[in-house]
């Protein structure tokens, strides 16, 4: 990261960083290059600790100064203590993971929070694409082909709430935002899982 | 602080250095050495006094919280940076330890000791054993990491040194890290164990028990005692050292270098002559191994390794060992290593994340084997440089 990107970040990444309380520990997965770490270590003062699958993602975070390991989500969470963060980040990578359920579980039992982010497959143009076009989506939040895709698990908000409410975790903030991560004003559930383009939820084992 | 220590000996019992061979005596004239002790080894027997040879570079600051320790592989040395006094060769380390390296003496104060049981300065079978006038050779206690790491505690304490900015190392060097993190946790600021594992494998003892037996089936070891036959058991040692130069790289990097390639000769000579370019390769590494180390310390430093086993010492959860540690941690691996292979390193990783340490894991991209952390692997230095960085600035270090 170059100085000049330094103090700014991704605007759907400072929609998470502001659920973070200043001082706290953090586990970012799947966290890239680290921008949010870097961010949040600097404006933030957290303690903070990132988990990526790709070596190149991982190499660049910690040349960059931050603590960040291989691994993966699916089964590395395992590995970490109950509650021994305060908040762990799952930003736009749920949809990859091979058991989300269970993901959810282990981000709930190892932090005291979790926040997550995702693709909405319920967006208007997804269904368009598939009810009109008859094919696969392919929209800047999925730019993948259906041959060629990390993406295993999509899911919709409403499914994602429904999820919440089946595995009994409490939301304590949920924000619907527009394809480019900005965020959409109140909308009524029906029109969320409409017009969002990702949905962004803070939650709490209840 | 690179000249307040006493040089080089201490006459309090007779010649202590008389043992030494040439090279050693060579390796300590160009040394800082001290005489430190009592040492209780993890063998029960106490050593009373023993000797550290070891190099500093840099200025400690005023604040002494600049030290950076390196702890050296099995047949490393303290000359981290500078010029073999026995070899002529330039630093093992250079690329990590210099002028606009990770690890700047502008910078940092960099100290190299050479292990407890070696055969560089510190005290180790070639000493002479005051119990008999002679030299230890078998009769020296065993040592394992335990009291390597030990041993460089008792120099921190002698140089005034509370804490370490960082204790950094590979393979024989990681598990020293690893055990500097374990035993002295308060005392380690940041610890990069690379290439390395908290047990040696079986796989790796085997490796081992070859080289030694080579060693002692050499006519001319004679019980270890070859010093007083005026022998060494250079051919022994030499095979020792081709079998353990194979475990350090890797078959594409073999295949790479030298291929079936012959060596000066256009075809087969139908004759157990080294014709192949790797065979040369591997006499040449046996016969310049047996110039600058001593056959015994091979076999006390090689056992340390084999008996080296973190998690047992903490009732058998290496995750124990780090409980609590405050110390930032970067692991590497590389791909090609097969003497510590990547899932043995992220092993370490698991124990520190089971126990929420501050830990980093990087896994480089290489074909050149568990030797690539010696050599120019440009992803390894950036990564080291900015962990250090990140840490300097976590330590107040400018």
């Amino acid at each position: 990261m170059s100085p000049a990107e330094r103090g700014k970040i991704r605007l759907d990444l400072q929609l998470i960083a502001d659920m973070i309380e200043p001082g706290t520990r953090v586990l970012d997965v799947g966290c890239g290059d680290g921008a949010l770490l870097d961010w949040l270590q600097r404006e933030k003062q957290v303690d903070g600790r990132g988990m990526e699958l790709s070596q190149a993602g991982v190499n660049a975070a910690v040349a960059n100064g931050l603590s960040v390991i291989q691994g993966d989500a699916d089964t590395d969470l395992a590995h970490y203590p109950d509650n021994a963060f305060d908040y762990v980040v799952l930003s736009q990578t749920l949809q990859a993971t091979h058991e989300p359920r269970r993901v959810l579980e282990q981000m709930l039992r190892v932090g005291k929070h979790a926040i997550v982010s995702f693709p909405n497959f319920a967006h208007w143009q997804v269904r368009a694409r598939l009810v009109f076009g008859g094919r696969m989506p392919e929209t800047d939040a999925l730019p993948y082909k259906w041959y060629d895709t990390p993406n295993i698990h999509l899911c919709s908000i409403d499914d994602f709430r429904a999820l919440c409410a089946d595995m009994g975790v409490t939301i304590e903030k949920a924000l619907t935002l527009s394809r480019h991560g900005r965020p959409l004003p109140n909308l009524p559930l029906p029109l969320a899982n409409l017009l969002g383009g990702q949905g962004l939820f803070l939650l709490r084992r209840r | 602080m690179d000249t307040a220590v006493h040089h080089p000996n201490d006459k309090a019992s007779g010649d202590p250095l008389a043992g030494l061979t040439p090279a050693a005596r060579r390796a300590l004239d160009a040394s800082h050495s001290v005489w430190l002790g009592p040492l209780k080894l993890d063998c029960g027997v106490e050593l009373t006094r023993h000797r550290v040879a070891y190099r500093t570079y840099g200025t400690l600051n005023a604040e002494r919280s600049n030290a950076a320790l390196i702890c050296h592989a099995l047949t490393m040395d303290q000359f981290v940076a500078d010029s073999n006094p026995v070899t002529g060769k330039e630093g093992w380390w250079l690329s990590l330890v210099g002028p606009g390296r990770p690890l700047d003496p502008a910078k940092y104060f960099v100290i190299c000791a050479n292990v407890l049981g070696g055969c560089m300065g510190s005290t180790g079978p070639l000493d002479i054993n005051p119990k008999t006038g002679g030299r230890y050779n078998l009769s020296f206690p065993m040592v394992t990491i335990r009291d390597m790491v030990n041993a460089q505690a008792q120099l921190l304490d002698h140089l005034g040194i509370e804490s370490l900015f960082c204790v950094v190392g590979g393979s024989m060097g990681g598990m020293q890290v690893l055990q500097w993190a374990a035993s002295y946790p308060d005392r380690v600021f940041a610890a990069l164990p690379i290439a390395t594992a908290a047990r040696h494998s079986a796989q790796n003892i085997a490796f081992h028990e070859v080289g030694r037996q080579a060693i002692m089936a050499d006519p001319g070891w004679h019980g270890g005692d070859y010093g007083a036959h005026g022998t060494v058991p250079a051919r022994g040692l030499a095979v020792a050292r081709m079998t353990a130069h194979i475990t350090y790289l890797s078959e594409s990097a073999l295949q790479r270098k030298f291929g079936r390639n012959l060596q000066d000769r256009a075809s087969l000579g139908y004759s157990f002559d080294a014709d192949f370019q790797v065979e040369s390769y591997l006499h040449y590494q046996g016969k310049s191994f047996v110039e600058r180390f001593d056959a015994n310390a091979y076999l006390y430093i090689t056992r340390a390794m084999d008996y080296f086993d973190l998690a047992a010492e903490y009732g058998g959860t290496l995750a124990t060992a780090f409980r609590g540690s405050r110390t930032r941690f970067c692991v590497m691996s590389f791909t090609s290593d097969w003497l510590f292979p990547t899932h043995e390193n992220r092993e370490v990783v698991k124990a520190l994340n089971a126990v929420a340490a501050n830990v980093s894991f990087v896994e480089v991209e290489t074909d050149k084997g568990h030797d690539a952390f010696l050599l120019d692997e440009p992803e390894m230095f950036r990564t080291l440089d900015g962990f250090l960085r990140g840490a300097a600035n976590a330590r107040g270090l400018k």
